[in-house]
């Protein structure tokens, strides 16, 4: 049977910037659950869950072997460091913007 | 100032290292750890690296894309300055335990003026009573005179000639070659301005096991220790707690990071006994995709590393093997960032607390924009936030319940230095001719650079090493 999560409850995430390209890594506590986060957590769905704050192009990149996927998303930090006015212009805690997402394991 | 003089280490030992761990089984080890990940990073960490970790080299990262145009609008106020001003501090607190053990130093807060931390560093030794160190130098990172106006910036994919606003700092990203024959001059401490993060980790591994140049599968390792280590305590625990799902022990002393390699590239990366923090497969796998976009193509001016088939294995507590990593060859470019002046970042903060403070701060924020637009005409855009309420992540359309106590902020960019004065003085004045009961403002304008980037040809980069002895 299935159930709903917030994805906070079954991995952990790391946000990283280079320029106005945001990357975050996010790695399944368990390798059980890693084969639902994969198939929940689309490129797509993270573009469709955030369309003010991530705008261009979202590449997801798998580590099957250790339970990863990480998230390059173009034009996701507001113009990065160079020109963001957000407080967090390195998007630093956009990592907990995904933990913060359902999914269905 | 010398010449080079003559190689007081070989190329292919390491003295250091066969006295210390893996003696009893043969194998040799290179032990290096990180004492600093960003320009103000802490100190104490690395004093207990350097008294205890009976460590081959210790190297210090701090250098973020921005920090050298700073470092070098600081250059042009002083010319002997320019290099990270905690870089003296730093050393001298490292320096006697790095003496005692054999530690050789390596570091890249040599920033915009390599050479004049050099002389820093040889007067402070001196003054330590430390005698016989020799100082390397490698400086050549900065390609201001080579940039040419057809040059095509990679983020905005236009040309160099149509940004008008004035470069502070142009820098190629140099590898670990430089590094290396900086080591072979037998220097003790190496100082350089920009180079790869992960090249202050292959060059010694090079120097230490005499990898070949070529070995890309051994490069690309070497590139993932680096990597792993560059960001100092973001591998042992740093940047990772979260109470309940990652607790971390004893964070506020939480040790840094080494690694135990091993010759074919493999390695242990671990933190010193009775230090805080942890090291754990997790953490190493939060850290080894950490601003890295394509896993299998992650670039250096070493070789493409390629990070999808690395094995992360705990074989003692706080002891992760890592080993796995592949490498293809190097890319024909360098990268370049070049800083633009920014103009200034203005940032004004009050707060607001009790029954009703969320209105009072709505309230606030109206009377400051209305006054910003209509009566100064203020053309920058200005951005405010509810502090306390969603400011990091309004944006992307969060938000939560009404809180206690909430904090306004209104920040701008702009190259008027007036106007940024202007929202600063409008935001005191919500003292006194604000809502009721605003408290606690503070503003600052700080200068701001802007970054691009462009790819230049190798054979247009010459980087020049000079020793100095102390």
């Amino acid at each position: 049977m299935s159930r709903t999560v917030k994805l906070r409850e079954i991995a952990s995430a790391r946000a990283g910037d280079k320029g106005n390209i945001s990357n975050i890594a996010v790695w399944a506590y368990a390798a059980q659950d890693y084969p639902a986060i994969k198939a929940a957590l689309t490129a797509q769905r993270v573009k469709t869950a955030f369309p003010d704050i991530f705008k261009g192009r979202i590449d997801r990149y798998e580590l099957d072997a250790l339970g990863g996927l990480n998230f390059v998303i173009h034009d996701g930090l507001e113009g990065g460091v160079n020109a963001s006015l957000n407080l967090d212009s390195h998007g630093k805690s956009f990592s907990f913007l995904l933990l913060g997402l359902d999914v269905e394991i | 100032m010398k010449g080079i003089s003559p190689m007081k280490h070989p190329v292919t030992a390491s003295p250091a290292a066969d006295h210390k761990a893996g003696l009893e089984s043969g194998e040799k080890i290179v032990r290096i750890g990180c004492g600093a990940g960003f320009a103000t990073d802490r100190i104490d960490p690395a004093v207990d690296l350097a008294n205890r970790g009976q460590l081959d080299y210790l190297f210090f990262e701090g250098l973020a894309e921005r920090t050298l145009a700073h470092s070098y609008l600081a250059r042009q106020q002083n010319p002997a300055a320019g290099f990270n001003p905690t870089l003296e501090r730093r050393i001298a607190a490292v320096l006697p335990g790095c003496h005692e053990n054999g530690t050789r130093i390596l570091t890249n807060m040599g920033a915009a003026n390599p050479e004049a931390a050099g002389h820093a560093i040889a007067a402070l030794a001196r003054k330590l009573g430390i005698h016989g160190l020799t100082i390397a130098v490698v400086e050549g990172d900065n390609i201001t005179s080579t940039l040419r106006p057809e040059m095509r910036l990679l983020e905005s994919g236009e040309l160099l000639s149509t940004i008008s606003s004035r470069i502070v700092a142009a820098n190629a990203y140099l590898g670990a070659d430089p590094i290396i024959e900086a080591l072979e001059t037998g220097a003790d401490i190496v100082i350089t301005g920009r180079v790869a993060d992960p090249s202050l980790v292959v060059a010694p591994l090079v120097h230490a096991f005499g990898w070949a140049r070529d070995d890309w599968n051994r490069l690309g390792a070497g590139t993932l220790i680096g990597h792993l280590l560059e960001c100092s305590c973001q591998v042992t625990g740093g940047y990772f707690a979260d109470p309940g799902y990652k607790d971390v022990k004893n964070l506020a002393y939480v040790g840094y990071p080494l690694a135990e390699v091993s010759e074919d590239g493999s390695a242990v990366i671990t933190k010193l006994p009775q230090t805080g923090g942890c090291v754990t497969p997790l953490t190493v796998r939060e850290q080894m995709l950490y601003e890295v976009h394509d896993p299998g193509a992650y670039l250096t001016p070493d070789v493409s590393a390629d990070f999808r088939r690395v094995r992360i294995e705990e074989v003692a507590p706080d002891r992760i093997r890592v080993a796995g990593a592949l490498g293809q060859q190097r890319p024909a470019q360098l990268k370049a960032t070049i800083g633009f002046d920014g103009g200034f970042l203005a940032e004004t903060e009050i707060s607001y607390a009790g029954p009703g403070a969320m209105m009072r701060a709505h309230l606030a924020k109206a009377v400051l924009e209305e006054r910003m637009l209509n009566l100064h005409h203020c053309q920058y855009a200005i951005r405010y936030d509810f502090i306390g309420l969603n400011a990091l992540h309004g944006t992307a359309g969060i938000s939560g319940p009404e809180p206690l106590d909430i904090r306004l902020r209104a920040a701008m960019r702009s190259t008027d230095q007036d106007m940024c004065r202007t929202l600063l003085e409008e935001m005191e004045a919500l003292w006194i001719a604000g809502p009721a009961g605003g408290g606690g403002v503070r503003g600052q304008i700080r200068p701001s650079i802007t970054t691009q980037s462009v790819l230049i040809d190798r054979s247009l980069i010459k980087p020049v090493i000079k020793v100095i002895e102390a």
